[in-house]
């Protein structure tokens, strides 16, 4: 989490963050799970949406569903209006400096393919290095690989070290006249890790090298500002911060995707076509081939919305408590064992149980009402740096509570006792 | 509901804890390995198979209790048994698994193996428990892809 001065804490400015009332615009936490209340800890996967935003998605379609940037009647102008109103929030949310550079897309998966694919296999050859982190979902691997496989270019890692933190002298090492791309996560979605990506990113630009951040496990914790990041392309997806499924963004600066080809072809990427020859729409649209996810757009639309009325300060304040109380009480337990100890972390608690295996871990958990993930996380790599077959994740959200985590506890020791 | 004790029996968590014919076997001429892609799990399984009977087999590889108590009351249960009971087991412990056959109707069928059968109700770990027998049959083949839960 971001530190938070003490001007922020004053009483003045934060009261404490009243979690029983968030708690009322998310109905899908009242429901019980095995005739227990749900203790829903499975933030990292996906996060659950406001009643603001379910209301958003049955008004579109209720009342204005209609394709966007072609119809001349009312509802088709209506629609277009919401979906670029959208764009203008995202703007806004990340501080871009222009809609030019707000791309929708699936999510940080097709976020980072259409970079990989559209930039990489424009402007990366033979040889060429491309540094990504141990730390990476698999999303932020196999595109590069996959690139790397047809331009001939060469994957480099920094590695982590013990508590899961990127080792910045190494990054340092692997820097040289051969890197050509830097791709690296904002926030490990297996550690919780808050990696330094504003040094990562300086350190890129003094050799020229473009950078892309994946922020997918940032946006739903941390404040993120592009600008001041200084980031080329930053990815991120809608789902995990309390939006719809299957809408994402790709941010990128506009002189660069200016100069990258599209990802796809279709139908409102164009500007004229022939047979002969086709004139490419200007940006973003360029990269918007076919009919886009309009009610999801307009659904993130509304999480923004959601988001930017509560007080940060606040939220960063209870996200970092929880992170704590949830820690703390874990440490107690002899046998697990917490994967990730970096000194900055969001949102996210992974650990082990001695001779207990996640999976069992989890469907113990269920049977409780508490929803976590066991398993790799998509981040096979990870799993090996530490030695372990999986892990047993918690991830938050602002919406959690310290009973929660009470109940999680007393899941895991249920867990030791059936394993005697 | 689900019943967790269904799950987690006692003959279970003690296969989990100490499963049988857990070890390489030099001397195996067949072998597979199984991964569950979802999750990690991941297993290798060997055979000694002499005109058309299991002489031995054996299993390594790590994974959650029901993937290794599976495994092991598997090699338990084929251990001096033929190629075609092989078959026949695989098949009904399959169906036991999918709740596709139930109670004492499945249970006849499969042995010892019938203790698995609380499995059925957590559709998220039929994979885990199926993970050794689908390899043992690509072992039986002669398949030397790896065998997934795919």
């Amino acid at each position: 989490m971001k530190a938070i001065s003490k001007e922020a804490d004053s009483p003045a400015s934060v009261k404490s963050f009243d979690v029983a009332r968030i708690r009322e615009d998310f109905p899908i936490l009242k429901q019980k799970i095995h005739g227990k209340p749900l203790a829903y800890l499975d933030n990292g996967a996906t996060s659950q949406k406001p009643q603001s935003v379910i209301d958003t998605l049955v008004r579109y379609y209720s009342s204005e569903n209609s394709n966007i940037h072609r119809g001349v009647h009312s509802l088709s102008e209506r629609a277009t209006a919401d979906y670029e109103a959208a764009r203008a929030k995202v703007r806004g949310f990340i501080n871009a400096r222009s809609e030019k550079e707000i791309i929708f897309v699936r999510g940080t998966t097709e976020a980072i393919n259409l970079v990989a694919q559209s930039y990489g296999r424009s402007f990366l050859n033979s040889g060429d290095e491309i540094i990504v982190s141990a730390m990476e979902h698999h999303s932020n691997i196999v595109p590069w690989q996959m690139v790397c496989g047809q331009v001939g270019a060469r994957l480099r890692v920094i590695p982590i070290n013990h508590d899961g933190e990127i080792v910045m002298e190494e990054y340092q090492r692997l820097l040289n006249e051969r890197t050509k791309f830097v791709a690296v996560t904002h926030v490990s979605n297996a550690l919780g890790t808050v990696a330094p990506v504003k040094a990562i990113t300086a350190l890129a630009h003094e050799r020229g090298v473009p950078v892309l951040l994946d922020g997918a496990q940032a946006v739903p914790h941390l404040r993120v500002d592009v600008r001041d990041l200084n980031c080329d392309f930053y990815a991120f997806s809608g789902h995990k911060m309390f939006g719809p499924t299957g809408i994402g963004v790709l941010y990128g600066r506009a002189e660069l995707l200016e100069k990258m080809p599209p990802y796809q072809g279709g139908g409102d990427m164009i500007s004229l076509v022939t047979f002969e020859k086709t004139h490419y729409n200007v940006l973003p649209y360029k990269f918007e081939a076919g009919t886009p996810n309009i009610a999801g757009v307009i659904g993130l639309g509304a999480a923004i919305d959601y988001i930017q009325a509560l007080d940060w300060n606040q939220v960063a304040v209870h996200e970092h408590e929880l992170l704590r109380y949830a820690t703390e009480a874990l440490a107690e337990i002899a046998p697990v064992r917490i994967i990730g100890t970096a000194k900055e972390k969001a949102g996210v608690l992974s650990f082990v149980l001695d001779h207990v295996h996640a999976h069992d871990v989890g469907t113990i958990l269920d049977q409780e009402g508490v929803a976590v993930r066991a398993g790799h996380h998509c981040a096979m790599p990870v799993m090996q740096r530490f030695g372990v077959p999986a892990t047993t994740r918690a991830s938050f959200a602002f919406y959690n509570n310290v009973e929660e985590i009470d109940v999680l506890v007393k899941a895991i020791r249920r867990v030791l006792k059936v394993f005697g | 509901m689900a019943d967790l004790d269904d799950l987690y029996q006692e003959v279970i968590l003690d296969h989990n804890k100490s499963p049988r014919n857990f070890r390489a076997m030099a001397e195996a001429n067949r072998r597979a390995e199984g991964y569950n892609p979802l999750c990690g799990d991941h297993v290798t399984v060997y055979l000694r198979l002499e005109d058309g009977l299991i002489k031995d087999i054996s299993f390594q590889g790590s994974g959650c209790a029901i993937s290794k108590a599976s495994a092991s009351l598997m090699t338990a249960e084929l251990k001096g048994k033929s190629e075609t009971h092989a078959h026949e087991l695989f098949d009904n412990v399959r169906k036991m698994l999918t709740g596709e056959t139930n109670g004492a109707q499945g249970a006849g069928k499969v042995g010892k193996l019938a203790i698995l059968s609380g499995v059925s109700k957590f559709p998220a770990r039929v994979k885990c428990a199926s993970l050794a027998w689908h390899t043992v049959n690509a072992a039986l083949a002669g398949d030397d892809r790896p065998a997934t839960t795919e």
